[in-house]
């Protein structure tokens, strides 16, 4: 920049939590003597209206280009001193925040001396990059109004038929020939008795009815190209292939039951799964006087660490179920915590027990031994084994990540956990959405879940992701990654690999093949200019040199 | 609605806290579950939204007690501070209604034999997150309740000591005897003019009653040491048929974290858990339970506990079968933490009634299974605890799908069929 630059900086008392424990006087001395600074304040507060228009006045009366603020922290105040510098006719990425106060007074309490020296180094090293900042422009995209939903079972027909509800047109792709999911594969739902594969077929239905909703059957995904607002997926119908445009994407593929081979004698005859159980009930194949149910059949174990939340309701709800339909019928489960969580299972378990279901508690390091005609089963409580007589037994087995998982993660460039389920962004709190911008999820493929579970999920996963549809525009901060040296890219694809939110594509260029930054996905974490060894890469508003320069202000003390 | 007055603008109030440096008014403080203080005018907690004070009225001197004060006024820079300040009643058109109206905690004092009343070094789960928050009132530190109770004694009474000895003192140089001939004066029916014998024999006898008091505190006070080991009780008012039936579904997993928190403070810390089943059903949570026990000292017993006594030294002594082992037992424990059952917050038959919506049998907003955010009410819908206990992750879920049912409600892009 040929102009002077002309740095104001305003010292914030912070009412006592900074001028408490600082010498608030000394830094705002200390900061006149900085190199081009020409202005400089001492505020009470500074993001008072009296300080912010002091700020205002400053900008205009003392012709000041760069401003620097020491006070808070920027995550609650930064927007509103670069709306400041905006309304005094300044661009808002040529102010600089210093964090005087989290990152200083109120954890230097009881060190005034050494306390106001930091905040002295802060502030210096605050001016040096201030010196340095360009302006910038907020980075605008328009939004794709379209969404797409992977995935045709309760969780992706709820999403799809929120979106519908509210005028979004929304394209449902489903891999199986029709609708509905695992509700297809099971009987009844508890404690309501729902009817499931009805269920299935009712929202199939209302799915099909809906004019914004388009349905492909028979469908997988071969391609994901493009960031939020601007997706293109590439579909396959019976070796048929098409483009089609989104603007977010809702993960809603589900997960599988564990058919588990090898546990217990499994043989998917005399030793089932609860789902095997339940298709019997609707083929009236289920005919057995002594049923045994083993819980944690595969899950809660060194291989499979995880508990699946359902099997314990499942198993119940199957053994109200059996004592229905026989009530001469014993049945044991063999169990190691009955996970009856939540306002209603109490009352089903409860139920299990008066209909005369036996609960037996197991030691994992002595598991239930299954031989032909009985289970043997050391019950913990009494201190003994039990024989028990069957012709049936029912493992309750976890639900396993769906096998087309990695492949999906992969195509989306969203992340697994450690047993291949979708990983939220948050745990607590974005529990919906993943780390990339514009792509959500819900239901089992994200964590095994009940119907009631899946469909609040779904609507939840809509609703975050019709904020974006809403606005129809995505506003950006542009601090984020830009190529600053394109001779110096190789194309290595290096930062491509690292970026968590798939900000980065190698595309084909004259000189090669050279990195492109999309914008609207960066959220300029700065893992790629990092990376970068050939230092092509940067992200606005912490360059090399702007940073260089802090550590040289730092060093110079 | 009515918006009650806050006594303060919430326009021009940055949150500095000079006022509330500055109030003279002590005030039990709620956030701090009874074991701290505030001032009357405060912040319900740090890091509360919005970032403005309140002023306490009944606690207030000027406001609630008629005495003259106006410290606060007087050092708000941002002249905020506005007594006269009314309640507001406040009217809004709204085409969707969202309760999220949260829980509340189930008190255990109706449990007698758990003596969460009787015994100090009982407390319950929200009790014990305060003490183990470093911004809490033992900044972090599990200090018993007992000890902080004699902590307090201690010093009420040196204060009070100080005050009685200034007036032992004040006889003893007006009258230029000592106290102890004071006290054979009075014995020999002696007197002097002007002079309450017996008065001053007895404040003399007080302050040597509260010296010995005091000595005895303070070497009690001297061996104190923080929480060692910890019983975690859960189900304390669920799963209880005298209670409530249904599973609060969280407890389980936070009295691990508790555990595991706390041990990460002090390695020195074991905790014993008493469930019947460990729910460890979110994402993780089972392997961080088994993390619990293999590093963080936890122990999982299976049993209820039966009775809770006290020692003389005011550790709880907690008496149980163990049902894996078929021994009953009892241990003395440094503290006990009662999880306590998510109940339904005391407003809600109220607002129950105000909006025409019906309760489910255990008093929480009542849903439809297939419809898990839907009130009776249609345009009514719910989210979070309101609608029966469930953990944060959950919560934030659902406050999503409780949005996206009331975006739909008062959509104007509507869909045809």
């Amino acid at each position: 920049m040929a102009d002077e630059i002309r740095i104001g900086v305003f010292v914030c008392d912070c009412g006592s939590n900074i001028a408490g424990y600082l010498d608030v006087k000394e830094l705002a001395e200390y900061a006149k003597t900085l190199p081009n600074v020409v202005f400089v304040r001492e505020n009470l507060y500074t993001c008072s209206e009296s300080g912010i228009n002091e700020i205002k006045a400053a900008i205009k009366e003392q012709n000041l280009n760069r401003v620097v603020v020491a006070s808070c922290t920027p995550r609650t105040h930064e927007p509103l001193f670069r709306g400041t510098c905006a309304e005094a006719d300044l661009n808002p990425y040529l102010f600089e925040m210093v964090n005087i106060r989290d990152q200083c007074s109120w954890v230097h309490m009881q060190e005034r001396e050494e306390g106001t020296n930091k905040a002295k180094d802060l502030i210096r090293m605050g001016v040096a990059k201030a010196a340095l900042l360009e302006p910038q422009q907020d980075i605008q995209s328009e939004v794709d109004q379209r969404a797409m939903v992977l995935g045709g079972g309760i969780s992706g027909m709820t999403a799809a038929m929120a979106l519908a509800n509210r005028g979004y047109e929304v394209t449902l792709v489903e891999k199986a020939p029709e609708l509905g999911g695992l509700l297809l594969k099971l009987d009844k739902l508890a404690p309501a008795d729902i009817d499931a594969p009805e269920l299935a077929r009712q929202q199939a239905e209302l799915v099909r009815g809906n004019p914004n909703i388009k349905v492909y059957t028979g469908t997988t995904v071969e391609e994901v190209q493009g960031y939020i607002g601007h997706f293109k997926i590439t579909v396959n119908t019976d070796g048929v292939q098409q483009q089609l445009p989104a603007g977010i994407i809702i993960v809603a593929t589900g997960a599988d039951v564990l058919r588990p081979v090898g546990l217990f004698g499994y043989d998917g005859e005399r030793v089932i799964n609860q789902l095997e159980l339940e298709q019997r009930f609707r083929t009236g194949a289920f005919r057995a006087k002594h049923v045994v149910m083993i819980q944690c059949a595969g899950a809660r174990i060194e291989e499979r660490k995880y508990c699946s939340r359902i099997c314990c309701m499942v198993a119940i709800k199957n053994a109200i179920e059996i004592k229905k339909r026989s009530p001469e019928t014993t049945v044991h489960i063999l169990y190691r915590d009955i996970q009856a969580y939540g306002v209603e299972n109490e009352v089903l378990f409860q139920r299990a027990k008066e209909l005369g279901v036996l609960f037996i508690k197991y030691d994992p390091a002595r598991p239930p031994v299954v031989e032909a005609g009985r289970v043997v089963v050391h019950h913990e409580l009494l201190g003994r084994d039990l024989d028990l007589p069957q012709d049936l037994v029912v493992l309750s087995t976890p639900l396993i990540a769906g096998e087309d998982n990695v492949k999906i993660s992969k195509l989306l460039r969203v992340s697994l956990d450690a047993n291949k389920f979708f990983l939220e962004g948050h745990v607590k709190l974005k529990p919906l959405d993943f780390a990339t911008d514009g792509i959500y999820l819900c239901g089992n493929a994200h964590y095994p879940a009940t119907v009631r579970e899946a469909i609040s999920q779904a609507l939840g996963a809509a609703s975050r992701a019709s904020i974006p549809l809403a606005k129809g525009v995505m506003t950006v901060e542009p601090i984020v990654s830009t190529l600053v040296d394109e001779d110096a890219c190789r194309g290595c694809g290096l930062c491509v690999a690292l970026c968590p939110y798939g900000a980065l594509e190698i595309v084909r260029t004259e000189k090669g093949r050279k990195v492109r930054v999309i914008p609207v996905a960066c959220k300029g974490c700065g893992v790629c200019a990092a990376t970068c060894y050939q230092h092509a890469l940067t992200v606005n508003s912490y360059t090399d040199e702007q940073i260089t320069q802090q550590i040289s202000a730092f060093l110079s003390a | 609605m009515l918006k009650k007055a806050r006594y303060v603008n919430q326009d021009l109030c940055t949150g500095c806290g000079s006022c509330a440096e500055k109030c003279p008014s002590l005030v039990v403080d709620a956030y701090n579950v009874g074991l701290g203080w505030r001032k009357a005018i405060y912040k319900y907690f740090p890091q509360g939204i919005p970032s403005v004070f309140t002023i306490d009225a009944p606690n207030c001197r000027q406001l609630g007690q008629g005495k003259k004060c106006g410290v606060c006024a007087k050092v708000c820079q941002a002249k905020a501070i506005d007594y006269e300040q009314k309640d507001e009643v406040v009217e809004i058109e709204a085409g969707a209604v969202i309760l999220a109206t949260g829980y509340e905690v189930f008190d255990p004092s109706v449990i007698p034999e758990y003596g969460y009343d009787r015994i100090a070094n009982v407390v319950t789960a929200m009790e014990f997150e305060r003490l183990l928050s470093a911004s809490g009132p033992t900044a972090g530190h599990l200090d018993r309740p007992s000890d902080i109770a004699m902590e307090r004694e201690l010093e009420e009474l040196e204060k009070e000591h100080k005050k009685v000895s200034r007036q032992v003192k004040q006889l003893e140089e007006k009258c230029g005897k000592t106290s102890q001939e004071a006290a054979e004066m009075l014995k020999a029916c002696a007197f002097i003019e002007g002079v309450d014998l017996q008065a001053w024999v007895d404040l003399a006898a007080r302050a040597e009653q509260m010296e010995k008091r005091i000595a005895h505190l303070k070497e009690k006070a001297s061996s104190f040491q923080t929480a060692k080991k910890i019983a975690f009780i859960q189900c304390v008012g669920s799963r209880d048929f005298r209670f409530n039936r249904f599973c609060s579904s969280y407890c389980c997993m936070h009295s691990v974290k508790e555990a595991m928190i706390a041990n990460e403070h002090d390695s020195e810390v074991r905790s014993t858990i008493f469930c019947m089943d460990l729910r460890a059903v979110g994402r993780n949570f089972e392997e961080y339970k088994v993390r619990g026990g293999k590093q963080s000292n936890i122990q999982y017993i299976r049993g209820r506990v039966a009775e809770i006594t006290e020692d003389e030294a005011h550790n709880p002594v907690v008496w149980y079968e163990s049902t894996t082992s078929r021994q009953v037992v009892h241990e003395v424990f440094d503290m006990v933490v009662l999880a306590t059952a998510c109940i339904p917050s005391a407003g809600t038959p109220e607002l129950a009634r105000i909006l025409e919506v019906e309760l489910d049998q255990n008093g929480f907003f009542k849903t439809h299974p297939l419809a898990p955010l839907n009130t009776s009410r249609p345009g009514v819908f719910v989210c979070g605890c309101a609608q029966g206990p469930m953990d944060i992750p959950e919560s934030v879920a659902q406050a999503s799908s409780a949005a996206a049912r009331a975006a739909e409600a008062v959509s104007v892009r509507k869909a045809v069929g």
